[in-house]
């Protein structure tokens, strides 16, 4: 989808002519495109469509998110006789997860900035301890569900623990296909290198292993934390 | 090894679904072998299946809409004859099917028939007017398309290999739920909106980014087209309102699949929660359908009025209102819950709020056709049938909206008629009203008018004779979903409303003979100039049928209406300079789409039959498939610049010669 | 314009029916009549107890109210349509007119003066004719419990001690206190010339307030959907004057089974088209049992259980 024009450009960078709040300024050679900020300038570059429809994506998936911690809300006083999260929830494995996660979005970022200056060493690695952390995270989790459902408290015990096992599972589930995703594109950086496309793809990952996290950190507070003092 | 398929699911015993089935089956196998003997595959393969072009998915969408439109209308005949039978009397048809009957009717009528007419018409249009090549993810918009199809087969499939779900098109729990509905029926209605769902969330995510990202130069958003702005407003609810219905889906599906209890009636479910949860998806979802229409109208009644439309910013305000409105309102389909008189009258009140801003759009159409030099082409006959029907639905909506009054017609065939009177007034009439309108855009030749105007009075009159009676019955205590009923008052009406539906099968043959006779008659209804209609926007600037790139050289716009501008100068200055032509460079078409949509086919079989290997590899073989297809080194193709003026130099001809010759008459 | 001339059978129908939109409004004025006239009995619009005219009143005030500005819109449209048909000359061409600030005053101002009115109309109709609001009356009211069962109803007289499945007396003229429940699937219990209607769910208890004025039988009936034998699901209100009543209710207790925890299981078995009959005595628990779910909620289809099935029939 090229256009005829030029794109418009300042501080060398491509600007997007779509932003809000932009003033007039950003001249493409000849003061042609005005940049308003109302959409004037033509089509947007590659990077900035991706990036943005990657967000709606991700907006999407946490108004998902957001059904599922709706219903626990309202189903976690739903014991129905059963345990209850105080009586489950292992302190000592979640603060663990949570690190894991939260170190798992530093080497993350690392790994953007890697990306910025075209290291293939350091992106690689960086995105190498990203994924053996979000591992980890999977790997503790999963081992507490098994946990719970050989004591008796699995998701079919009560619609408290239905709700629970939905909402931290779907959440381990994104960090799972993220995992997959990450392993793919370790591969094809490795492969084809720093290209436009895959470098968009690396934004993409980026936003979402960081909003997986900011997700965590919601489910943490309202199903972890609140559970356990109910 | 199949899990819970065996032999038993083909219903040999049940002559009624075996024969629909099996004729079905029988013309799809007749179609395909045909077009491979004709040597058709690798034209469709290359130019349809696989195409990425937004105008060539939006036409396949529209044709998946009216062949979904069709089963479901059959369904519909199934429903009034069988209610016309079953008078002191059992009918033709057994609960266990017309309770399948009316559940596939509804579900496929918004989920495969209205869904997809409106978003193939989107897919179509909006790219043309914004004055751009084509979607932000063209690619993905194919995956959806064929998502959106594997969705409709399912359901289909349903008819011959097991049974569909008897729960009605909102499935509440705890009816069904495992313990009340046991067999695959439930189970093919989620797996089928579940990966459907997906394809149109893409879609939502795909037209929002296009139109806040991709316009033509000069394009502010004050200067979009009103369809533009529905068809955000619209795109907008989906992203935000599907998640929402897969949540709560596939809630029910682990509560079916894994023994949680999301909303059975044991062990702490909530099914109250699956009703609000679904209609905070459901009432979006009408607005996600009728926004795009009245988008439609704008266009059309401004055309066909040769006036700009009224009110064009207040058009604007109200319709990114209704985003916002559309969200307060979900408990007025649950009025009889029983939430209390207080959250009741919150909500009764939000409602009417709805009404409000619908009211403006209706003043703002108005006024557009006042003082106008109105043809009644059509599309407008559509747009005049809209406006009169949509009121009388929307003044039956505020009844209901009224807590009290609705406590005496909710789940009644009053509530049927005015949902059918909204949905058939607003979105079908301008599904055919936009066919109409854009058909020459996309195939270059007109349809014809004559057969045009008889599907539409065949429709109104239809319409009115079926649904009229059905109002009535409503207010005589007549529920929704009766397989027999004793009542004697309703019979007559029930009759009278089978009349209707004979005048709308009439209206469905005059719409297939309009396209045999258009077909037929092509060259003789040719449009030479890419402009039929004389219209304001930018789709009507380039060839009919539009090519591939859309514009040679993307638009400036100047104006408020962009193409009115552009027409206005080039009448006034007598000449059209030829632009700078440069290479093109579109997105390569791609198999990925059709190819991770077979695999999702049989992970959604595999698992309403409980295969379980089968799910797996399907999960496999969709992941294996956009590895490879993100493997790919060569996403673009280019037209060469000769090649883009040589096909753009024989539009431009035939436009400066229509232009010297109506020169005098536009001026 | 060119597209017009591309009409190539103009069939008979089209020129026929094309006169129907001038006979549109004629035609539908009378429908209207005609339906308020067919639908002014043993309906909706045939009210035979307060809260039934109660509602009636507000849905033809909303009606009104509504009408008020559609009617004219739809005239309008009609008429603008007619006015500004390009082949009238006299009509003025307004090619560039797209705005007016008093048409914008009026197009928000009047629907927002209707929602204001309509929105009185809906608070205060709410609060009045709140399901949970008892009838004002001299009388005493009377307490009935309903468990909407696959696919019948049991009326619980918890006051009389007895039962009555699908067959609902009351005397006339008392006001009557519906408790409502279900013992499986959502169901709406519903008389349409009494009044409102009412969601009944396992494991709640809803309530609503009734009265018969005059004697009379009254259609009752479920109004959701809740599976095969739905159609079937309709019972007979009889009000009757008091002495009739307790002549019936005395009638109940000499004969006809007891209504207890191990009946009670037996009658919510999914079964269709049952005739009405009485239990001559009642647990008084026993809808306290089922609301709490002590007693577990009904079955489902056992047919075809043990195996997989693909079309689970429920028993006749």
């Amino acid at each position: 989808m090229s256009t005829t024009e030029a794109l418009p450009q300042a501080y060398g960078r491509v600007i997007d002519p779509y932003s809000l709040g932009r003033d007039r300024r950003g001249d493409a050679g000849g003061g042609r495109i005005y940049v308003t900020g109302r959409g004037e300038g033509g089509p947007a570059s590659r990077r900035v469509i991706v990036g943005f429809g990657f967000w709606i994506f991700l907006l999407s998936d946490i108004v998902m998110f957001s059904v599922f911690f709706a219903a626990h809300a309202v189903l976690q006083t739903e014991t129905a006789g059963g345990p209850s999260g105080r009586e489950l929830f292992n302190p000592s494995h979640i603060a663990i997860e949570t690190a894991c996660l939260l170190a798992s979005s530093f080497t993350c970022g690392m790994a953007a900035v890697a990306i910025e200056a075209r290291s293939q060493a350091w992106t690689q690695v960086s995105l190498l301890i990203t994924g053996l952390l979000g591992l980890a995270f999977v790997v503790l989790e999963a081992g507490d569900f098994a946990t719970m459902i050989r004591e008796g408290a699995g998701p079919d015990r009560s619609a408290f623990l239905s709700s629970f096992f939905a909402v931290v599972g779907l959440h381990g589930l994104h960090v799972s296909a993220g995992l997959l995703w990450l392993g793919t594109m370790m591969a094809q950086v490795f492969v084809k290198g720093f290209r436009p496309d895959i470098l968009h793809r690396l934004l993409c990952f980026n936003l979402f292993w960081h909003v997986l996290d900011i997700i965590w950190v919601a489910l943490f507070t309202l199903v972890y934390l609140v559970g356990a003092l109910r | 090894m199949l899990g819970k398929l065996t032999l038993q699911a083909i219903p040999f015993d049940h002559p009624v679904p075996l024969f629909a089935g099996s004729f079905v089956v029988l013309v799809v196998l007749c179609v395909v072998v045909w077009i491979a003997l004709k040597g058709y595959v690798p034209y469709l393969w290359r130019e349809w299946i696989t195409s990425v072009d937004h105008k060539r998915i939006g036409v396949m969408y529209v044709l998946l809409a009216c062949l979904m439109m069709l089963r479901g209308f059959i369904d519909a005949i199934m429903m009034r004859s069988q209610q016309t039978f079953a008078f002191h009397a059992a009918g033709y048809l057994p609960p266990e099917h017309f309770d399948q009957i009316f559940s596939a009717h509804g579900t496929i009528m918004i989920f495969f028939a209205a869904m997809p007419f409106m978003i193939g018409l989107m897919n179509f249009a909006v790219p043309l007017q914004l004055g751009v090549r084509d979607v932000a993810f063209p690619t993905l918009n194919n995956t959806s398309f064929w998502l959106t199809c594997v969705g409709a087969l399912l359901i289909n499939l349903s008819l011959l290999v097991g049974e569909f779900a008897r729960t009605g098109w909102i499935p509440y729990p705890p009816l069904s739920e495992l313990t009340y509905s046991p067999g695959v029926g439930v189970d093919y209605y989620l797996w089928s909106l579940l990966i459907s769902g997906v394809g149109t969330l893409l879609t939502g995510i795909n037209f929002v980014t296009t139109i806040l990202k991709i316009r033509a130069p000069g394009m502010s958003y004050t200067r979009m087209p009103m369809f533009c702005w529905t068809a955000l407003a619209s795109n907008l609810l989906i992203v935000a309102a599907f998640p929402i219905l897969t949540a709560t889906l596939a809630m029910l599906t682990l509560d079916r699949y894994l023994g949680f209890h999301f909303f059975s009636n044991e062990a702490g479910g909530n099914p109250m929660m699956f009703v609000n949860l679904i209609w905070a998806w459901g009432h979006p979802e009408v607005y996600i359908l009728v926004l795009p229409a009245f988008g439609i109208f704008a266009e059309v009644i401004s055309t066909f009025s040769n006036r700009p439309l009224f009110g064009y910013r207040s058009m604007v305000i109200a319709t990114m209102a209704f985003v916002i409105v559309t969200y307060t309102v979900w408990l007025h389909h649950f009025f009889t819950m029983g939430a209390g008189a207080d959250v009741n009258g919150i909500f009764g009140i939000a409602t009417t709020i709805i009404g409000l801003i619908t009211g403006v759009k209706v003043f703002n159409w108005l006024f557009t056709m006042y003082g106008g030099r109105i043809v009644f082409a059509s599309p407008m006959l559509w747009s005049i049938g809209f406006l009169v029907t949509f009121c009388i639905g929307g003044v039956t909506g505020m009844l209901l909206a009224v807590p009290p009054a609705d406590f005496l017609v909710h789940n009644s065939t009053f509530l049927v008629a005015h949902f059918h009177n909204v949905i058939i007034g607003g979105v079908i009439f301008a599904g055919f009203a936009g066919l109409t309108y854009w058909f020459p855009k996309a195939f270059g030749f007109r349809l014809d008018e004559g057969w045009g105007k008889a599907a539409f009075w065949l429709t109104l009159i239809g319409f009115y004779v079926v649904f009229v009676p059905l109002y009535i019955t409503g207010l005589q205590g007549m529920p929704r979903r009766m397989q027999h009923y004793d009542f004697a008052l309703w019979h007559p009406w029930i009759v009278a409303a089978a009349f209707g539906i004979v005048l709308l099968f009439c209206a469905m043959v005059c719409q297939v003979i309009q396209l045999r006779v258009s077909i037929r008659h092509r060259d003789e209804l040719r449009d030479d100039t890419g402009d039929p209609w004389n219209g304001r926007s930018l789709e009507w600037a380039t060839a009919s049928p539009a090519p591939a790139f859309n514009f040679a050289v993307l638009p400036r716009v100047h104006g408020a209406e962009p193409y009115w501008e552009i027409k206005r100068r080039a009448i006034e200055t007598q000449q059209t300079a030829e632009p700078q032509y440069e290479p093109i460079e579109l997105s390569r078409n791609s198999p990925v789409g059709v190819i991770t949509a077979f695999f999702a086919f049989f992970v959604g079989f595999a698992m309403i039959w409980h295969i379980w290997w089968m799910a797996i590899l399907g999960v496999v073989g969709a992941y294996a498939a956009f590895v490879w297809f993100a493997w790919r080194d060569v996403e673009d193709y280019t037209i060469s610049a000769a090649e883009v003026a040589q096909l753009d130099r024989a539009r431009r001809r035939v436009h400066e010669e229509w232009l010297t010759q109506h020169a005098r008459e536009l001026a | 314009m060119r597209y017009m001339s591309g009409c190539f059978c103009a069939p008979p129908v089209a020129f026929l029916a094309s006169k129907c939109l001038q006979l549109l409004p004629i035609i539908t004025i009378p429908t209207a009549l005609l339906a308020l006239l067919a639908g002014c009995s043993g309906g909706v619009l045939d009210p035979q107890g307060p809260i039934g005219a109660a509602d009636n009143k507000i849905l033809f005030n909303a009606l009104g109210i509504v009408l008020a500005i559609v009617g004219p819109t739809i005239v309008a449209v009609l008429i603008f349509a007619w006015w500004f048909r390009a082949s009238n000359t006299r009509a003025r061409y307004l090619p560039d007119w797209v705005f007016s600030g008093r048409i914008e005053l009026l197009s928000w101002g009047i629907p927002l003066l209707i929602i204001v009115f309509l929105g009185g109309v809906i608070w205060v109709g709410a609060h009045q004719l709140d399901p949970y609001r008892p009838i004002a009356s001299q009388n005493k009211s009377i307490n009935v419990q309903v468990v909407s069962l696959d696919w019948k109803w049991l009326f619980i007289y918890p006051d009389h001690g007895i039962a009555s499945v699908n067959e609902l007396v009351v005397p006339a003229g008392v006001p009557v206190h519906f408790s409502l429940t279900s013992a499986s699937v959502m169901n709406m219990f519903f008389v349409p010339q009494l009044g409102s209607m009412i969601m009944t769910m396992n494991g709640m208890v809803t309530q609503l307030y009734l009265q018969a004025d005059q004697a009379g039988d009254f259609y009752g009936e479920s109004t959701q959907y809740s599976g095969e034998g739905f159609s079937g699901m309709n019972f007979v209100l009889r009000a009757v004057p008091q002495d009739e009543f307790e002549r019936w209710v005395a009638a109940a207790r000499q004969s006809g089974p007891e209504l207890d925890r191990a009946s009670y299981i037996a009658v919510s078995q999914q079964s269709q088209n049952v005739r009405p009959f009485t239990y001559r005595v009642v647990d008084p628990n026993l809808f306290d049992e089922i609301v709490t779910r002590r007693i577990p909620p009904g079955p489902g289809p056992q047919a075809g259980r043990g195996g997989p099935s693909v079309h689970p029939r429920a028993e006749h």
